[in-house]
Formats: C-alpha cells, sequence, structure tokens
C-alpha cells in the first residue's frame, strides 16, 4: 500500500513537469516578457528602461528555457522556466505580476471556496442517490418514464439558466437571500444557501441518470434475486443491497473531485460574488497575471493526479476483490 | 464588344463553413455506406426504432439544415449607374440572411418586448409648439402596418391562422407525396389507419408528428415575423429571432467541428498506443495524461487568451470583421477539441488492447497480412461504434460549454451571434424595471430544444452501439 502509494507520487512528478512546461509554452509563445511589461506598465508612454526594471523585478530578465551563458547547472537553473515554474513543486508560489503573495491569496480564499464546494458536493450526492432510488423503485412504471424525461430536460439546461435564474426567483422576485455577496464565519450561511440549492439542481440531471444506470445494472443480478426469492420486501432488498453494492461505482467516480474542491467553481464564484479561488482564478485570467494563472494550473493538475491515486486507493478499500499492484 | 459575365455575387468560404461542408458531405458518405451494409443497418434501426430518437433527428435536422445555410456566405456586387459590376460590398452575408430579410433589416432604437408596437422606455420628444413630453415611442417596424390601436390582437390570429393553414397544406402534401411512393398500390384506408395506431416497425407517427410541429411554428413564426418582432428586440434594436437564428451556426459548429478536428489526433493515437506498445504507448499515455490532468477551463483560457495576443498584434491582416471572428471560432473548436480528444483516446487504446488479442486479428497476423493492412481492416472498423458514441455524447456538453466559456470571458468573438453572447448581454437585463426577459428566453428555448435533442438522440445511439449498456439505462 505505502509502496503504491509512493509509486504514484513518483509517476506524478514527470507529469506537473508536463503540465508546467506546457503552460509555460502556451504563454510566452505569443506573450513575450517585454510586452507583458508593457501591459502591466499601461501601453503609453513606456520607456525601455522601466521595460527592463519591470522584467528585473518580476524575474523575467533570464533567458526562457536554456541559459547560454551561465556554467553548469546553472544553465538550466538560472531561467525563467527554472526559477518561476518549478518552485511550484516546493509550494514556493512567488508573487503575482501585481506583487501580491500568491501562497497568502491562496490560503486565505479556499475557505470560502470549501463553504461552497463541500456541502454542494455531499448534500449532491445525497440528492442523487435518492432521486435513483427512488426512479429505480418505481422502474418501467409512468413514474420512472416520466422521471427519466425530466432528468434528460435537467441536464440539457446550461448551469448558467440555473444560477441566472435561481438568482432571480430566490433573490430578487422572492428576497430569502441576498443575490451575491460573502461574509465570513457564520454570516457566511445566507450568502452560501442559494449557491448550493442551485449547485445541487443543476447537477440532478446528469448524476441522477447515472446513478439509476448504476443500480440498474446490480438489480439484475443474481444475489438480489436470491434476495427476493427468500422473502425480502422490495425496500430492504433496494436498501440492504443493491444500495450497498451500487455504492462502489458511485463511490469511486465521486472520490476524483474532492481534491479540487478547494478550487472551487468558476462560474459558481464570479456570479455570487464569493471570494474564492474560482473567483482570483477568473480575475487573474481577466488580468492576464500569468504568475497566479501558472500556480492554479499547477494546482489543479496537482489534485487531479492525487484525485485519480485517491479512486484507485478507494476502489481497493470498498472492493476486497481488486489488488494494486 | 463583348460583357465578360458577371455573377451578381461572389462567394466567400470561411473556414468554419469549409469544415462543415466537410462534415456534410462525410455524412453522405456514411449514409450510404450504412444503407450497403447490413448489420449495420440493423443498429441503425434500432436508434430509430425509439420515438424520442425519431422525433430527437427530426429537431437535429432543422438546425443542421439552418447551420448549413448560414454557412454559404457571399458579397453582393455593387453597381454602377451604368449598370456594370464595380466591385463587391465589404458585407458578407449567408443564404439565411437573405431568406431572413425582413429580421434583419427591422432593426429599431432599443428595447422592445415581443410583438410589441410600442419602445419599452420612454424617450422625450419635442411636440410643435416646444412642448416637451416624454411617451414610448412608437416602433419603426413592429406592427407597422396596423391600422388601429385595437387591430392587433385580430392581426396576430390572422396571421396565425394563415401559417396553419399554409402548415397544415404542405403537411398533407408531403404526406401524400411519401404515401404515393411508398405504399403505391396498397389499400389506402389501411395504411392511414396503420399511421394513426403507431402500427409500424419505425415510429412513423412520431416522425409525422413532430415534422408537422416544426412545420407549424416555422410558417406561423414567419407570418408573425414580417409584422412583429415575435421575440422582441434588444438594447440596440436587433430583433432577437433573427440573433437567435443566426447562433445556431455557432452552436452547431462548436459541437461538431470541435470533436471533428481531435478526431484523426485520437484515432490514430489511440490505436497506436494500443497495438504497438512498449515505448510508443508510455509515450502517448504521457501526452494524454499531462493534457487531461490541466483543468479544462484553464487550459482553454491560457490558449485563447494567447490567441488574443496573436489577433491584438496582427489586427491588419484580416479583411474583415467576419473573417476574424471566424478565425476565434475555429481556434476555440481547436482548442476545445483538444480538451475532449484524450478521453477518446483512452477509450480507443482500451479497445485495441483487446481487440489485438482478438482471435480474429491473430488470424490475421498468422496469414501474414501486413501491419496496416490489419490497423485498416480489422481494428478500425472494431473500434469506430467507439468513436461514434463519443461524437453524439460530447456533442451536447460542447454546445453548453461555449455558453459558459464565452461567461469566462474565453469564449467566441464578442462579435459573433451566439446563445453564451446572449445569455452573457442578458444577465443585467434582468435587473432592469421592466423586466427584459426575452433574450434569455430565446437563447434558453434555442439552445435547450438542440441539446435536449442531441441527448435524446445520443442516448439512443449510445444503446444500440455499446454493447455493454445493452438496455440497461
Amino acid at each position: 500500500m505505502i509502496r503504491y502509494i509512493i509509486r504514484r507520487a513518483l509517476y506524478a512528478i514527470p507529469i506537473l513537469f508536463g503540465v508546467n512546461l506546457l503552460t509555460f509554452v502556451l504563454f510566452f509563445v505569443v506573450n513575450s516578457p517585454n510586452d507583458m511589461a508593457r501591459f502591466h506598465l499601461g501601453f503609453k508612454r513606456v520607456t525601455p528602461q522601466a521595460i527592463v526594471q519591470w522584467k528585473h523585478d518580476h524575474g523575467y530578465d533570464k533567458p526562457m528555457l536554456f541559459n547560454d551563458r551561465a556554467k553548469g547547472v546553472q544553465k538550466i537553473t538560472q531561467t525563467v522556466f527554472f526559477q518561476r515554474s518549478m518552485k511550484l513543486f516546493v509550494f514556493d508560489f512567488g508573487r503575482s505580476d501585481e506583487g501580491r503573495d500568491i501562497g497568502y491569496d491562496i490560503r486565505q480564499r479556499m475557505w470560502p471556496s470549501l463553504a461552497i464546494a463541500l456541502p454542494t458536493f455531499v448534500i449532491g450526492i445525497l440528492v442523487n442517490i435518492t432521486t435513483a432510488l427512488f426512479l429505480v423503485f418505481f422502474r418501467s412504471t409512468y413514474l420512472d418514464w416520466l422521471g427519466r424525461l425530466a432528468l434528460v430536460a435537467m441536464m440539457s439546461v446550461s448551469s448558467l439558466f440555473y444560477i441566472i435564474g435561481g438568482q432571480y426567483l430566490f433573490g430578487k422576485t422572492l428576497r430569502l437571500v441576498p443575490i451575491s455577496g460573502y461574509a465570513p464565519g457564520l454570516h457566511a450561511f445566507k450568502f452560501v444557501v442559494l449557491p448550493v440549492v442551485i449547485g445541487v439542481i443543476s447537477g440532478i440531471g446528469a448524476s441522477g441518470r447515472l446513478y439509476r444506470a448504476f443500480f440498474l445494472e446490480e438489480i439484475e443480478k443474481d444475489y438480489v434475486r436470491t434476495a427476493r426469492a427468500k422473502g425480502l420486501s422490495e425496500m430492504s432488498v433496494l436498501f440492504r443491497h443493491v444500495l450497498k453494492n451500487a455504492m462502489i461505482p458511485i463511490l469511486t467516480s465521486v472520490v476524483v473531485v474532492v481534491p479540487s474542491l478547494f478550487l472551487g467553481s468558476l462560474i459558481m464564484e464570479s456570479f455570487f460574488g464569493i471570494p474564492g479561488l474560482g473567483a482570483y482564478t477568473l480575475d487573474a485570467i481577466n488580468a492576464q497575471d500569468f504568475a497566479t494563472v501558472r500556480a492554479m494550473v499547477f494546482l489543479g493538475s496537482l489534485f487531479y493526479i492525487v484525485g485519480l491515486a485517491l479512486t484507485d486507493i478507494t476502489y481497493m478499500l470498498v472492493d476486497p476483490r481488486i489488488r494494486l499492484k | 464588344m463583348s460583357v465578360p459575365m458577371v455573377l451578381p455575387f461572389k462567394l466567400v468560404m470561411l473556414d468554419t463553413d469549409f469544415l462543415l461542408y466537410a462534415l456534410f458531405a462525410v455524412l453522405i458518405v456514411l449514409i450510404t455506406r450504412v444503407r450497403r451494409n447490413a448489420s449495420l443497418r440493423q443498429t441503425w434501426r434500432r436508434v430509430f426504432e425509439r420515438p424520442g430518437a425519431m422525433a430527437a433527428v427530426v429537431i437535429l435536422a432543422v438546425y443542421a439544415a439552418i447551420a448549413l445555410l448560414d454557412s454559404v456566405h457571399f458579397r453582393t456586387a455593387l453597381y454602377a449607374p451604368d449598370g456594370a459590376v464595380t466591385g463587391y460590398s465589404p458585407q458578407i452575408l449567408s443564404v439565411l440572411d437573405i431568406l431572413c430579410a425582413p429580421l434583419r433589416l427591422h432593426t429599431e432604437h432599443t428595447y422592445s418586448a415581443p410583438f410589441a408596437e410600442h419602445a419599452l422606455v420612454r424617450e422625450t420628444v419635442m411636440r410643435p409648439g416646444g412642448r416637451v413630453q416624454r411617451i414610448f415611442p412608437r416602433l419603426i417596424w413592429g406592427g407597422r402596418g396596423l391600422a388601429g390601436p385595437f387591430a392587433r390582437t385580430r392581426d396576430i390570429l390572422q396571421r396565425s391562422g394563415r401559417g396553419l393553414v399554409e402548415a397544415l397544406l404542405v403537411w398533407l402534401m408531403l404526406l401524400c407525396g411519401v404515401w404515393l411512393v411508398r405504399e403505391g398500390g396498397r389499400d389506402p384506408r389501411l395504411a392511414w389507419r396503420r399511421l394513426w395506431r403507431g402500427d409500424s416497425k419505425l415510429p412513423w407517427r412520431t416522425f409525422w408528428l413532430t415534422t408537422g410541429l416544426v412545420l407549424l411554428i416555422g410558417t406561423v413564426v414567419a407570418n408573425l415575423a414580417v409584422e412583429y418582432h415575435v421575440l422582441g428586440t434588444d438594447q440596440v434594436g436587433i430583433d432577437v429571432l433573427y440573433k437567435s437564428l443566426k447562433s445556431i451556426r455557432t452552436g452547431v459548429v462548436i459541437g461538431t467541428v470541435a470533436t471533428l478536428v481531435a478526431l484523426p489526433f485520437a484515432i490514430v493515437l489511440g490505436i497506436a498506443a494500443g497495438y504497438f506498445g512498449g515505448f510508443v504507448d508510455d509515450a502517448i499515455q504521457y501526452l494524454y495524461t499531462t493534457l487531461s490532468s490541466i483543468p479544462g477551463v484553464l487550459l482553454i483560457a491560457a490558449a485563447v487568451l494567447s490567441l488574443d495576443l496573436y489577433l491584438g498584434q496582427h489586427a491588419r491582416e484580416f479583411q474583415s470583421v467576419l473573417e476574424r471572428a471566424d478565425l476565434r471560432l475555429l481556434f476555440l473548436c481547436l482548442i476545445l477539441g483538444i480538451t475532449s480528444w484524450t478521453t477518446l483516446c483512452r477509450l480507443l487504446r482500451g479497445e485495441t488492447l483487446k481487440l489485438r488479442e482478438a482471435e480474429f486479428v491473430q488470424a490475421a497476423v498468422a496469414l501474414g497480412e501486413s501491419r496496416a493492412r490489419i490497423l485498416r481492416r480489422h481494428i478500425l472498423p472494431n473500434v469506430m461504434h467507439i468513436v461514434l458514441i463519443t461524437l453524439v455524447l460530447d456533442f451536447s456538453g460542447l454546445v453548453l460549454s461555449e455558453a459558459v466559456l464565452t461567461y469566462v470571458g474565453v469564449g467566441v468573438d464578442p462579435s459573433t451571434y451566439s446563445w453564451g453572447n446572449m445569455i452573457n448581454g442578458a444577465r443585467l437585463e434582468l435587473a432592469r424595471e421592466p423586466v427584459v426577459w426575452w433574450n434569455l428566453g430565446a437563447a434558453f428555448i434555442f439552445m435547450f430544444m438542440l441539446v435536449l435533442a442531441a441527448n435524446l438522440f445520443a442516448d439512443a445511439v449510445r444503446d444500440a452501439f455499446d454493447p455493454r449498456f445493452h438496455r440497461s439505462s
């Protein structure tokens, strides 16, 4: 087990290196440090000296990938890529192009993100399982047919409509909750309710259908027939046998996103004015703040890889037939 | 003296036009091949046996037709007073623009509600005699031909009635025509009764009902749109129905072209990784794991930001705004394809791994067939069902993602008509008093119909082609 985890961790390093290199190249192919300096200093009346100074201050005055003039290992280390990207591996995010400490910002902003993402995740799973079980209980009736149609319809609506519609209905017309904003501590509750409700509702369509398929796959198996044959009621068959076994695919399909919950959602946070990491990323994209975007891409990839490893480990924990090599 | 023959227009081919034509041509080739192959025909029959899928195909066909009409671009000729062609208009139009000329040209000053005769907001006007008045001004085009203040309801009913009659006529003519061709010799009353009861292998009743409904909506709206703004007008007075219709092409292009451009990479790399194994497999696996571990939105954002900078630096190389917007659309498709490419590649690799050990492939190897021939004749046809399922399943997700990306600011060009741009603009309109809901509503309905149809169709295709999901979902 330990050996497996270590092997997965080592395997992640070349992938994260690739991610770093890719984001680096993508940004600098067309966006040279000179352009960046001009963008951040404002386009009008920029002296060459100011550009040189800006590049020096932000560490963009070294060669990109390979330093000809340095000696030995420094040929690699004295470059923009090494100085700015490779430090991410030890979680040294450095300063953003605006001069803020990215590591501090991330530590501050991850809590509001989590306050939205975690409840949405947990309540979402409960609601989706309930919906799917309900449809499976009434399978091959008109209720099932109607429910399936409703799920396909809900799946076909863009998440933007759920957000805009929810804000309009609950925030503007009914005035139950504030439309957007955030407050720390317990006051956060009234700001968090609406994003969570909308997040849960917009997820029912796709996940409810998926879970329903998982349940139906289980329900055709022999042990279910045996359980019915020994006289169990449909309710206890569903809850004691089918639910337990269908939890394996459900668990393994959701675990992958758990680490990424910290990063929040770009759309949700910017619509509801939540000062989380999603909104942070979006602001960085719009301000063309490369240092911040690069840090967020790194974190996103890292969390995704951790999520994949967690998925495999969960597999092994819930299903003893699976052995990890 | 001979006058050279000059066409009254000059065709303009945008990059995405070309890709849409190519896609359409491939579709026709595929359909003819499927018709010749008995087992494929059988599988496709299973798709169409579902009433939901049949209705979805009709809707999808309507969307595809509108998208194609909107993809034939040209510039109209400019004439000198003596009738000679002096040049071509800088404005690029499509066939759809010509067909919807009233919608395109009937622009107001600002917002107006659906079917309105007056603008939504008051304007200050000077009356003769220097009196200043704040009134809701009469619209330029909306309800222009109305005789008096109470004529509107009657006029709307009359036009709807005319639309209804036209739809019925066309529908009956189509029905009779098809019936004559298909069941010419048989008892007409029996055939009619069978259709009415839905007593046929394929759900023809659903087909005709959906077609009728589409015709009805089309003719009624066409009759009304000449006189009114059926879905209102937007902030700068453009007809919302026109915007919604023009957005169809953007949605269809993103839904299809994105997967299409990624398809060759996914197929070649996926099959190569699965079949050759070893170093090739490791390299390809590394490539797609790296790409797929970057959060999709961030990768797209980074790429589109780079493109924006490039376009900003090379702004003079584009002849028109439309061509620049089209390049951005194409690029968005490319980058969306790159982010969605990895899933298909992984699936194809897994399937090829299985096929490589299959007996018929081993037999081909033993018989000494060349590697290229094995890949082409034995592996490729047996993974095509996965390609097809991915293609149709991805479509709806891509159409939806356009709206989200446009909201984030990394979607299509702001000058492109798209549902994402409509929603983006409509966010603040809900806060207005009175509420401007028609922009959002129109984008919602047009998008919802397309995505719903695509989802229903994708379900049927997956169930018919994927043996694992058989009858389970």
